[in-house]
């Protein structure tokens, strides 16, 4: 690890003047920093640490719900506001990884999680997501855990999140502090597909910070569900994962949401499912229907073709458990 | 006679230590002057150094010395290849590069901080070389590796095959893969170094080994073995991959010599990875023909494991084919092919865990083409004397394994068809298979002395890497000697300690238990010897058959009143101690007997039939290994070898980039070993075996069965829920899809 | 700019007493602990919160002590595997490991005995499945596990036997 200085901030203000110097990370719970920086992926010369500022609240938000961008994994997943009423969401963050993680990882932190791509956690190797041209390893490496969607020439890194995928279902709305001000990020815009570009990654710029994510209400919330297909039976990167949500009346699914994990370069909305769904009664025939949309222009690679059937199978049945479950 | 204590649960007698964190390991005992050496691993896997810059991280403020091939002492011994293996190590002593991760450079600096950014600096050049790691495009290559001494021969040939095979009315032909393994002790492999002067150094060391250590490390060093102390109290799992003297040690033992300073080098999870051994992939082929009443007529396996450039460990795991059937015609062999990777070495069940996967999960299919219950077909063919070595077994008592595994599993609600049963959405499936291990003994000595005070000390060389080895020997030692178990310490760990063998082949109970009991036996001789012949007391005259020893008392068998304390003795013939040290050699009775444990598995899988994830719902396995010394830990060693197969089965593989042969799965999170909840309830049946030829004390090892058959019996419960055939394991679910 | 290889003060309590050190701030917690204060029973054995080996029990969370940066800790009130047992007296959780076989080597059992610590804390009579769940973040190589869970099912019985008895005396 190569050494670097401390500091801690109380106040945003202060946090945020703290983010234009050179070579500076901000640190929330620090479950992917730390671990990047002891592998020597990220070499921050200061790490100024985030903990303490006055973003952790879960409060309701109109009818919607707005997070703290430092509430951890296990606050939220717990949370009365949360396990009841976004219940996709619970399901998401408590399928990943471990109670002490949970316990570590904030929900800002988890927004900007890094991929687990074994070439680009090796600095030794080449990426081209840390070191621009370098090349991308991965596409006739070993990439049994790479992405089939989303992916490009330059970069075919899965994104790890379960609760991104979730947060991307119920359109939830990344709120973002900077020296411009605030913005909102819709979840659909916040991450981004690597294309030529696989540094880039969010559309956080630098300097910025996420002060909360809001969660609106929504007609399908609530009926809500996530499936995490995995290589063990707990604490493991999914293989696959959908977080579907379906507003079903008279019979009809009126709007559908259909998000992939696991299997894409960001958390991936399938759009064409969704459409499968709309109009039609919540059947078996549409859901396998919406999974082989979802899949549609996947693009497999020699370990991870595997994929393809998985997350078709895994979009069917979080729909067919969803319905099963109401 | 005394209450035994041998056979009753009791507890670790270390097992306060380790639940209060106070056990200290060997990187966490506190050495004056320590320095922290981290290593710098190569990042290609084939060719030569050509420029090693070392200018920024000798910069690094606490650095001590960086030391590389262009200024490391030359260690003429160390890459000089063992006795038992070939296996040599690479101590900065030229410009190769053998295998990815191979250590380039040690750096060693005040704090460990220092050490980790300072090794980060070092930059390598290379001239690469093209690297081959696809054993399956190498196979054409293989070579029989030379029989090592002890050994059993790499083949093996009886009867006629090709005879049987023409007559056969069933037969399989199929070809099973098991991947590479790494142990992955969730301890990491550490060793602090204390050179004193030149020529005593001392090892503070997590090995299985210490013995086979010293010899190793003073061979290399050119030190007298008595100048070297090797000591190693705790060992937070082994598991094979601390059975050896890798690379690590002789270095942390060349920075101590060059810095004058105790050296801590404790290596990181990745270089687990890297150069500390793994299980190596295999490729087997197996043929098996049987009549049509299902009697095996034919058995054929033939194994290729992959090795490295520069060694021959061969994973030999055909040799459980040629004695667990009976069955007339049977031919194995094993080859080798040479890959540019890190050297293999023993794991859990070299040989049998993964041989044992191809020849069970044979027989099952065999099972389904004779339309006979798998469990028949294995009584069939049940072997009564050993039909490779043409010996009786010492015992045997595997009978009793099947029934009683079976009739506790419920493996006759068995339906034959696959696929035909299910709970909910779930496929269900049963699965068996046979397991078995050897039961070695080596020569062993310990030292057993009485003190004045009526409590014993009982030394013996030795590690307990978790096994509970601390545990038991305090047992023997106490029986043997007539004591209770709370006035006897055992210690071990530690070269000026009697002499014992390596933790590894299930042998350290059978060979440490033997001259531990002789030992104590020998003591409380003396003991009884001194009160009826020595000057008067209580039970002096009698003859030393009429006395017995009961919690440190020797009394009349004919008068119980009658009675003198080891400490009455000890003081009225004015000595402060009686000891007696045992140098104990294998049990004569051995060489006309088979000496094996024996098991069977019976395992209840369910598999998400859209998904096919699998997951083991129910495991029973009986096992009879002879004299079960403690039913506390011996449970402990058989769960945990079943979830070993567990994660053989399903979980575990090391993976390499086809094109530079460097690890891409080299932390717990791409290599995954099994978690709790992929754990179920397990029933473990222990079979009452007495065997009086195994060893002193009827004990047959229990380390390592546990893990043999379990790849197997998951691989056969998964064809009978899903009707797929999986020979390639881990079964991840991919295969099933 | 702050020098980044100079060491800073910290202040923490451990086990309900205070501690001052002088640390790098790259130094992690773990490091701090073992290295500094000689409380070694938190183990590394991965480095990356993947094996659990490193769990103490900070503010009243279970976290792992290698993720976190040593500086973070100030103020904090951190307990670790020492400060379990109170004097020579065992807690429930260590009984039953100790009892019902839930150690073998010890390399995960101190930070499994503080995520089974800390389950009970927050909920005293867990199902076995709550109990895997706690501990689902913690490896064990030895075991099988199986042993684990019932160690920790025991203790939850002995607390509530003892819990009982008070009520019946009362």
């Amino acid at each position: 690890m190569k050494p670097f200085a401390y500091s801690r901030e109380t106040g945003l203000d202060h946090a945020l003047a703290r983010g234009k110097e050179d070579g500076v990370r901000y640190l929330a719970g620090g479950t992917t920093l730390i671990d990047l920086m002891r592998l020597g992926v990220e070499e921050p010369s200061t790490v100024v640490d985030l903990r303490a500022l006055p973003l952790r609240d879960i409060k309701a938000d109109g009818d919607g719900v707005q997070i703290g961008a430092l509430a951890t994994n296990t606050e939220v997943a717990y949370h009365p506001l949360i396990a009841k009423a976004y219940p996709v969401l619970s399901e998401a963050l408590l399928s990943g990884a471990s109670p002490q993680l949970r316990n570590m990882a904030s929900v800002g932190g988890n927004l900007l999680q890094r991929t687990r791509c074994s070439y680009f956690r090796d600095p030794s190797s080449p990426c081209n997501k840390r070191m621009a041209g370098s090349g991308c390893p991965a596409l006739d490496g070993y990439n049994r855990s790479n992405a089939i969607l989303g992916v490009s020439s330059s970069c075919i890194a899965t994104h790890p999140s379960d609760m991104a995928v979730a947060l991307l279902a119920l359109d939830a709305v990344v709120h973002v502090r900077g020296g411009g001000g605030e913005r909102a990020v819709p979840m659909g815009d916040f991450h981004v597909a690597p294309g030529s570009t696989p540094a880039v990654e969010t559309a956080l710029q630098k300097g910025e910070i996420i002060t909360h994510v809001t969660v609106p209400a929504s007609p399908f919330a609530q009926r809500s569900h996530y499936v995490k297909v995995r290589d063990r039976a707990s604490y493991a990167f999914a293989l696959s994962s959908a977080a579907v949500a379906l507003d079903v009346s008279g019979g009809v699914v009126k709007s559908a949401r259909v998000v992939l994990g696991g299997v894409a370069t960001k958390p991936w909305r399938a759009t064409e499912a969704e459409a499968e769904l709309v109009g039609k009664p919540p059947t078996s025939m549409s859901f396998d229907a919406a999974g082989a949309a979802a899949v549609r222009g996947a693009v497999p690679r020699t370990h991870n073709a595997f994929k393809v059937e998985l997350a078709k199978r895994t979009v069917a049945r979080a729909l067919r458990d969803l319905v099963g479950k109401a | 006679m005394t209450a035994s204590s041998v056979g009753k649960p009791l507890d670790r007698v270390d097992g306060r230590l380790k639940v209060t964190g106070t056990a200290t390991f060997s990187a966490e005992v506190a050495v004056a002057n320590v320095a922290h050496a981290v290593i710098v691993g190569a990042t290609i896997s084939k060719g030569k150094i050509t420029a090693l810059d070392v200018g920024e991280a000798q910069r690094v403020p606490g650095v001590v010395a960086v030391l590389t091939h262009l200024n490391a002492a030359k260690v003429p011994g160390a890459d000089k290849p063992t006795e038992m293996t070939d296996k040599v190590v690479q101590v900065l002593q030229n410009d190769a590069v053998l295998y990815d991760g191979q250590p380039i450079a040690l750096v060693v600096a005040d704090t460990l901080e220092h050490a980790s950014h300072a090794a980060s600096l070092v930059k390598a050049t290379y001239a690469a070389e093209a690297a081959i790691c696809e054993m399956d495009k190498e196979i054409g290559a293989g070579f029989a590796p030379k029989a090592a001494p002890g050994r059993p021969p790499p083949d093996s040939n009886r009867g006629d095959i090709d005879a049987a095979l023409a007559t056969a009315f069933a037969r399989v032909d199929a070809t099973y893969t098991t991947p590479c393994e790494n142990h992955n002790p969730l301890e990491m492999h550490a060793t602090i170094a204390v050179f004193q002067g030149e020529d005593h150094l001392t090892l503070y060391d997590a090995t299985q080994g210490i013995f086979g250590l010293r010899k190793r490390i003073s061979k290399a060093f050119d030190l007298k073995p008595e100048n070297v102390r090797v000591i190693s109290h705790f060992v937070g799992g082994g598991f094979g991959s601390k059975g050896s003297a890798w690379s690590h040690v002789f270095l942390a033992a060349m920075a101590s010599r060059a810095t004058g300073r105790a050296v801590k080098l404790s290596i990181t999870r990745q270089q687990m990875f890297a150069f500390v051994g793994y299980r190596p992939q295999t490729i087997q082929q197996v043929t098996a023909a049987a009549s049509k009443d299902g009697t095996l007529v034919a058995l054929r396996h033939e194994v290729t494991s992959a090795t490295s450039r520069f060694d021959t460990f061969a994973e030999p795991s055909a040799n459980v084919t040629r004695m667990l059937y009976a069955c007339p015609n049977v031919k194995t062999s094993h080859r080798l092919v040479r890959l540019d990777v890190a050297t293999p070495t023993f794991t859990r069940a070299p040989g049998e865990a993964s041989g044992s996967f191809a020849l069970e999960s044979a027989l099952d299919e065999l099972s389904y083409s004779l339309k006979m219950d798998p469990l028949a077909l294995r009584l069939k063919n049940y072997a009564e004397t050993d039909p490779d070595e043409k010996k009786p077994f010492s015992s045997k008592t595997l009978r009793d394994c099947y029934t009683q595994g079976a009739a506790k599993f419920g493996w006759s609600k068995r339906k034959p068809e696959p696929r035909s049963m299910r709970d909910g959405n779930w496929l269900v499936g049963f699965g068996m298979a046979t397991a078995t291990y050897p039961s070695r003994q080596s020569a062993a000595s310990a030292l057993a002395r009485v003190k004045k005070d009526g409590s014993a000390q009982v030394l013996a060389g030795s590690q307990d890497i978790g096994t509970g080895t601390y545990t038991i020997m305090t047992q023997i030692a106490a029986d043997a000697l007539g004591m209770s178990v709370e006035r006897v310490h055992f210690d071990l760990g530690d070269t000026t300690f009697p002499e014992t063998p390596v933790s590894g082949g299930s042998q350290t109970a059978s060979s440490v238990g033997s001259a531990v009991k002789r030992a104590g036996m020998a003591v409380r001789t003396k003991l009884i010897d001194l009160a009826v012949k020595g000057k008067g007391g209580p039970l002096n005259g009698m003859s030393a058959e009429q006395v017995d020893a009961e919690a440190g008392v020797l009394v009349s068998k004919q008068d119980r009143t009658k009675s003198d304390s080891y400490e009455a003795v000890l003081a009225r013939n004015g000595l402060d101690q009686i000891e007696e040290k045992i140098d104990e050699k294998e049990k004569a009775e051995r060489k006309d007997h088979s000496t094996h444990a024996f098991g069977a598995h019976f395992i209840e899988v369910k598999v998400d039939p859209d998904f096919g994830e699998v997951r083991v719902s129910r495991v029973v396995s009986a096992f009879a290994a002879g004299k079960i010394l403690n039913r506390k830990t011996a449970r402990s060693q058989f769960i945990g070898g079943i979830v070993w197969g567990l994660g053989l089965a399903l979980h575990e593989h090391t993976e390499r980039d086809p094109r530079t042969s460097r690890v891409v799965t080299k932390d717990l999170a791409d290599y995954h070993v099994p978690v709790h909840a992929d754990v179920p309830d397990m029933d473990i049946v222990m079979v009452d075996e007495v065997d009086p030829y195994v060893n002193e004390i009827g004990a047959k090892g229990v380390g390592e069965i546990g893990i043999v058959g379990v790849g197997a019996a998951i691989a056969n419960a998964v064809y009978h829920a899903t009707g797929k055939r999986v020979r390639s394991l881990p079964i991840t679910l991919d295969k099933l899809l | 700019m702050v020098d980044a290889s100079l060491k800073r003060p910290l202040s923490f309590d451990v086990n309900g007493k205070t501690v001052n050190v002088d640390v790098a701030p790259m130094a992690r917690l773990l490091d701090v602990l073992r290295e500094d204060l000689h409380l070694t029973g938190a183990k590394e054995g991965c480095g990356e919160g993947e094996c659990g080996a490193c769990a103490v029990i900070v503010d009243d969370k279970l976290v792992n002590s290698c993720l976190i940066p040593a500086l973070q800790a100030r103020g904090a009130s951190v307990r670790t595997i020492e400060g379990v047992a109170k004097g020579d007296v065992l807690h429930d959780v260590q009984k039953a490991f100790l009892t019902w076989g839930g150690a073998q080597c010890g390399i995960c059992t101190p930070g499994m005995v503080l995520a089974a610590v800390s389950l009970l804390e927050k909920n005293p009579k867990p199902t076995e499945q709550d109990v895997r769940v706690a501990l689902a973040g913690n490896l064990c190589r030895c075991t099988g596990y199986m042993k684990i869970f019932e160690s920790v099912l025991k203790a939850c019985e002995t607390a509530m036997a003892r819990e009982s008895a008070s009520e019946a005396a009362r």
